[in-house]
């Protein structure tokens, strides 16, 4: 196990985390924020409560998800992509480091960082919404799945992306609709039957059903589907990086 | 002593059907300075990343100081320092935390009195905490030398490294590579630069469309392939060569003001004594000669020029 290089690519992340916190920390916390103002402090009074929760606190798990997926997807495909585009990827390469160490060092950093940006959102929304959280291990304990699970989801795009439109596409065309879709403003019982059932092949339906279980208990899908289905993923998305280091695809000539 | 690299039956045939390489076979002996020769797309660089693991081979295997490079990669990787062509750097860094990654990278822990001493080598100390983005090309090129060092690899291999690089830092790099030799590092170059070669290498290849077409000490090549001649500016200039002496390997320059012999270096009789004798005996006169021997540039272009 190459210790060294695991903490040096590690490190070398979190450094760009930290030179680059306006976008990668304040911005999603911001946009996020309005959410909760507009439809928590504002007009969340006028929705009615869904089960015995105020819509303000509703929609809590559901835009931590949708910060916590993108942000996955985004810091881990910048991180593996950027080495490829300036071409310093070929230090990587020629390192006596497996692909689970780089896998570890940049999927960790990236996980890393959602998950501070997770729990700031979490603070911050109690500004704004009053909410409690039922199970906090089994939240904290999912929100670290979730984030771990998509950015190994986002470092394979950074190694498939062969320019910075793919880059932004996947987390823009595909996650924030799948989230929105997902259940984030509305829980899946309240469309009609088939569309109930056509929800059910969106996985983040299960992320978001997931969390808002660990915050009240409450759930779209039982809690043992919706981990079932992340681990499941989680597995996936690991045997294509398996699969990408030890063919070289995109990576070696 | 066995060889620090052994590449045998080396094969590189890209998705496009190009064949990169084609059946290399080659030995890097330990300490050697060694200098791949060839002209643009002769597979130098596809060489070097199959050895370094830029390149997946598609047949062959290579091995170095004992280790499979792709079986055994941990240890092998571990002991290869490798400067790619294209300047690659990071931007947002220092220059201290680049090199200090590296090192990282390559399994070291941390050890800032080498690291300085690394810096303080290549001229970079006064600049290790400059970002890289802010440091000029050839003080980038530096950095990645820095960066191929910091692990103390027992290889190092330097493509091009002086490409692009001017006259002042190519001295300075020459310097650098001189000394790593002599601590022991086996360096293995790539160089547009034949002087370069002529200058540092021990042994050098020579490599053409995907094959090495020859691996030679230095002064053996030279000594085999390189040809003397001999000039003489003559005191009149002459019509035409005598009839007499049209059987030598004589040739009169379009002025008719030069004759220039060719004759193998190697040989004991370079029959120049007899040709003078014999210009004598047909009333040329000259008014200086000179000799002189192909350069190792000569030799080369000699041997890559594509067959007609």
């Amino acid at each position: 196990m190459n210790f060294y290089a695991v903490r040096a690519i590690y490190l070398f992340e979190m450094a760009r985390f930290r030179r680059t916190w306006m976008q990668s920390l304040a911005s999603p916390v911001l946009s996020t924020s309005l959410y909760f103002i507009v439809f928590g402090a504002a007009i969340g009074s006028r929705i009615g409560s869904i089960g015995d929760i105020s819509y303000g606190a509703f929609i809590i798990p559901g835009l931590v998800m949708l910060s916590l997926l993108s942000e996955s997807i985004s810091n881990a495909s910048f991180g593996i992509y950027m080495p490829k585009f300036t071409g310093t990827i070929y230090e990587l390469l020629s390192a006596p480091v497996s692909f689970a160490e780089a896998v570890l060092g940049y999927v960790g950093a990236a996980a890393t960082k959602s998950m501070i940006l997770g729990l700031l959102i979490l603070v911050t929304a109690r500004l704004f919404v009053p909410y409690h959280i039922e199970h906090p291990v089994w939240m904290i304990g999912f929100l670290m799945l979730t984030a771990v699970t998509f950015s190994l989801f986002g470092f394979l795009i950074g190694i498939w992306a062969d320019g910075f439109e793919k880059l932004q596409i996947v987390p823009l065309m595909v996650v924030t609709p799948l989230t929105f879709l997902g259940g984030s403003f509305y829980s899946i019982s309240m469309l009609p039957p088939l569309w109930q059932k056509i929800a059910l092949f969106n996985p983040v339906v299960y992320l978001i059903s997931g969390l808002r279980w660990a915050f009240y208990g409450q759930a779209d899908v039982r809690i043992s589907i919706s981990l079932g289905m992340t681990v499941t993923f989680l597995i996936v998305c690991l045997l294509l990086i398996r699969w990408v280091f030890k063919t070289g695809y995109r990576l070696k000539a | 002593m066995p060889s620090i690299i052994s590449i045998r039956g080396l094969n590189k045939t890209y998705a496009s059907g190009f064949e990169a390489l084609k059946h290399i076979d080659l030995e890097i002996e330990r300490g050697e300075l060694f200098a791949l020769l060839g002209p643009n797309g002769a597979g130098k660089t596809t060489l070097i990343g199959a050895i370094c693991g830029l390149v997946t081979p598609t047949r062959g295997s290579i091995v170095a100081d004992g280790h499979d490079i792709i079986r055994d990669f941990r240890p092998a990787r571990t002991k290869i320092g490798l400067v790619p062509q294209e300047l690659a750097t990071d931007a947002f860094e220092t220059v201290w935390a680049t090199v200090s990654f590296s090192r990282g990278l390559f399994g070291k822990p941390a050890d800032p009195a080498y690291v300085e001493k690394l810096l303080r080598t290549l001229s970079l100390w006064d600049k290790k905490d400059a970002k890289v983005m802010t440091l000029s090309g050839g003080m980038k090129r530096r950095v990645m030398i820095a960066k191929a060092l910091s692990h103390e690899p027992s290889i190092l291999f330097l493509d091009e490294p002086t490409a692009g690089v001017d006259v002042e830092l190519r001295r300075d790099m020459w310097e650098m590579v001189r000394g790593l030799r002599e601590s022991g590092v086996t360096i293995i170059l790539t160089t547009h630069y034949i002087e370069e070669a002529e200058e540092m290498a021990d042994r050098i290849g020579v490599i053409r469309r995907g094959e090495i077409l020859l691996v030679e000490d230095k002064a053996t090549l030279m000594a085999k392939l390189g040809k003397k001649q001999l000039v003489l500016h003559l005191q009149s200039p002459l019509e035409q060569l005598p009839g007499a002496l049209s059987g030598e390997p004589l040739e009169l320059s379009a002025d008719g003001q030069t004759l220039t012999y060719t004759f193998d270096a190697q040989s004991e009789q370079t029959g120049i004594g007899a040709l003078l004798r014999r210009l004598n005996e047909h009333g040329i006169d000259f008014k200086s000669l000179q000799s002189s021997e192909s350069s190792l540039e000569d030799i080369f272009v000699g041997l890559v020029r594509e067959p007609a």
